[in-house]
């Protein structure tokens, strides 16, 4: 599940990685003609909207990708970087930027261009550039508030509009493409060109539109993954299929003490309730973040076997039907719940005069149990608990 | 060169190419595009290597130091940018238009189009460390990605050159 980086790829390739991606960045600004500076401020003057057409585009194109891997669950998008917001930098920065664009005829990345193949005005832009850069640097105490100032932190777009991700793509393909033609109309008029509209042009046009639009409302209705994952569960379970392997919470006890290794004890409530209570050496998932790239690799393995428990049975015998749809065989869920197992062998007071011998046994077997266990939870605390992958938002921007 | 410079690619195809790139960006690295920060960090690695006394007193290098720590140039960017050289160059070499020269608005003076061209990469410079990016970095992948902070900062870069285009016709337009 993306992004590679950093688990699946890591470390010095990502670098190779960015040198490749950079060629194919370089080549797509070059063959737009992205590394003529009379190209770029075309846009500006209305004689040739380029910029415009291929920004947007590639815009778009990146976009619609990214809400569909989403919906693949091959992209995890609630850890790749969004730029964070500061609104008066943006906006301030923006300004300032929108000058220089004017008046230097490039940006950054189309200078870099620029210089490659020879223009004289790209290395002087970039001069200036690095130039613009050590000012900001040198002065930074003097704009450090600005610089700071209204820190929203990495908001979205469509979060601010109180819409949803795909919602909001298929606003901004029709606002793309209504752009398209308006500047098609002003360049023509500003070159003297009659606009004429051409029929085969006109179906073609309205099928790519048409066509991005579809996938995203393909991507609105059909169910992601965790969502068929859940109807497939919820199915077999009308279907009185639910019938996981359970655990005795005797047994489990027994295990943990003789060989608690050998078993991987999940409790699927939620981080404050697991707080308070769980079963010693056991890891929190909670149910809903099962299907998370992450905490998969944790149940899916081949070495433990897994015990779910939870704050009902309901909860565990479902933890286990998702740990089974995953691929997992060795699945029990414990037929105590958290609370249960907490007052079965933590909670225990004295037993009771007039119980039978089993009884006392079992009894004594249980708070025995309780006092092993949580010595073997302080000691293997730190040890032999899976690491916990913290994963981050990646790293990135321009700054 | 005696090959006449090839047409350059339709504009919507270039662009889907183009979008193609970022999304393997993000998908492989999680990260969008950008070019900026690259030269920021020659920047910062000149600073380094000129005035290392500088460097370590000024709070500003001394943060970018500590969380660089294996110098400025060992970054994504850095190699991005290398690519986009040699990117550009490739593409260049395949249709015909690699050549030494100074592109210009008609009737302007190279003097002219040197200074400004080194006034209005000062400004971007300066207007992407303030913004958190450029056009690439902050305005085009936060397009992909959404974020808030990126398209305001492109509707900001521009707006601004939209506004201020009259005022530097001479740059670039025939008076008319």
């Amino acid at each position: 599940m993306g992004p590679l980086v950093p688990d699946i790829i890591s470390g010095e390739f990502n670098f190779m990685i960015a040198l490749i991606i950079g060629i194919g960045f370089g080549f797509a600004l070059e063959q737009a003609g992205f590394a003529s500076t009379k190209k770029l401020v075309g846009l500006f003057y209305g004689y040739d909207f380029t910029v415009l057409r291929v920004f947007f585009t590639a815009g778009i194109t990146a976009m619609i990708g990214v809400i569909v891997l989403n919906h693949l669950n091959l992209l995890d998008v609630s850890i790749i970087y969004v730029n964070p917001t500061f609104l008066w930098a943006a906006l301030v920065g923006g300004a300032i930027m929108g000058l220089g664009f004017i008046i230097g005829g490039f940006c950054p990345g189309t200078s870099a261009c620029a210089a490659a193949t020879g223009r004289v005005d790209g290395w002087a832009f970039l001069l200036g550039g690095s130039i613009g850069i050590f000012a900001f640097g040198e002065g930074f105490p003097i704009w450090k508030d600005l610089y700071l100032a209204e820190n929203w932190g990495p908001v979205l777009m469509f979060e601010q509009f109180g819409l949803t991700r795909e919602v909001f793509g298929i606003v901004m393909i029709l606002v793309a493409a209504g752009a398209f033609v308006m500047t098609q109309i002003i360049e023509n008029k500003i070159n003297k060109k009659e606009t004429k509209w051409f029929k085969p042009t006109i179906i073609k046009n309205s099928i790519i539109v048409g066509t991005s639009v579809i996938i995203v409302l393909m991507v609105i209705i059909t169910p992601n993954r965790t969502e068929v994952m859940n109807t497939r569960i919820d199915e077999k379970i009308a279907a009185g299929e639910c019938n996981p392997k359970m655990m005795n919470a005797d047994k489990l006890a027994y295990e943990l003490m003789n060989q608690y290794y050998k078993y991987n004890v999940i409790d699927v409530r939620t981080p404050e309730e697991f707080k308070a209570f769980h079963i010693p050496t056991a890891i929190n998932i909670p149910l809903a973040e099962m299907p998370k790239s992450g905490n998969l690799s944790t149940v899916i393995q081949n070495i433990k076997i897994n015990v779910f428990y939870g704050a009902n049975i309901y909860q565990s015998q479902r933890a286990c039907m998702v740990s089974k749809y995953f691929g997992k065989s060795d699945n029990f869920a414990l037929d105590l719940t958290a609370s249960e197992f907490n007052k079965q062998y933590f909670l225990l007071t004295t037993v009771d005069e007039n119980a039978s011998k089993t009884d006392v046994e079992l009894f004594t077997f249980r708070k025995d149990a309780g006092e092993k266990l949580t010595e073997i939870g302080e000691a293997v605390a730190n040890i032999d608990k899976p690491v916990q992958k913290k994963t981050g938002r990646v790293k990135g921007g321009c700054s | 060169m005696s090959e006449a410079p090839k047409k350059y690619m339709n504009p919507y195809l270039a662009g889907f190419f183009l979008g193609f790139v970022l999304l393997a960006a993000i998908y492989i690295t999680g990260r969008g595009l950008g070019a900026s920060g690259a030269f920021k960090s020659v920047v910062m690695q000149t600073v380094n290597s000129v005035a290392p006394d500088h460097a370590d007193n000024t709070a500003y290098y001394a943060d970018y130091n500590e969380s660089h720590p294996e110098g400025p140039l060992k970054s994504w960017l850095v190699f991005e940018i290398l690519g986009v050289l040699i990117g550009a160059f490739i593409s260049a070499v395949a249709s015909n238009r690699v050549s030494l020269k100074l592109e210009k608005g008609p009737g302007v003076r190279n003097r002219t189009r040197i200074i400004a061209a080194i006034i209005g990469g000062a400004l971007f410079g300066f207007g992407s460390q303030l913004g958190r990016g450029c056009t690439s970095g902050s305005a085009l992948s936060g397009m992909a990605v959404m974020s808030f902070g990126g398209i305001i900062t492109m509707l900001a870069i521009f707006g601004m050159a939209y506004m201020t285009a009259y005022f530097f016709k001479s740059l670039w337009i025939k008076k008319q």
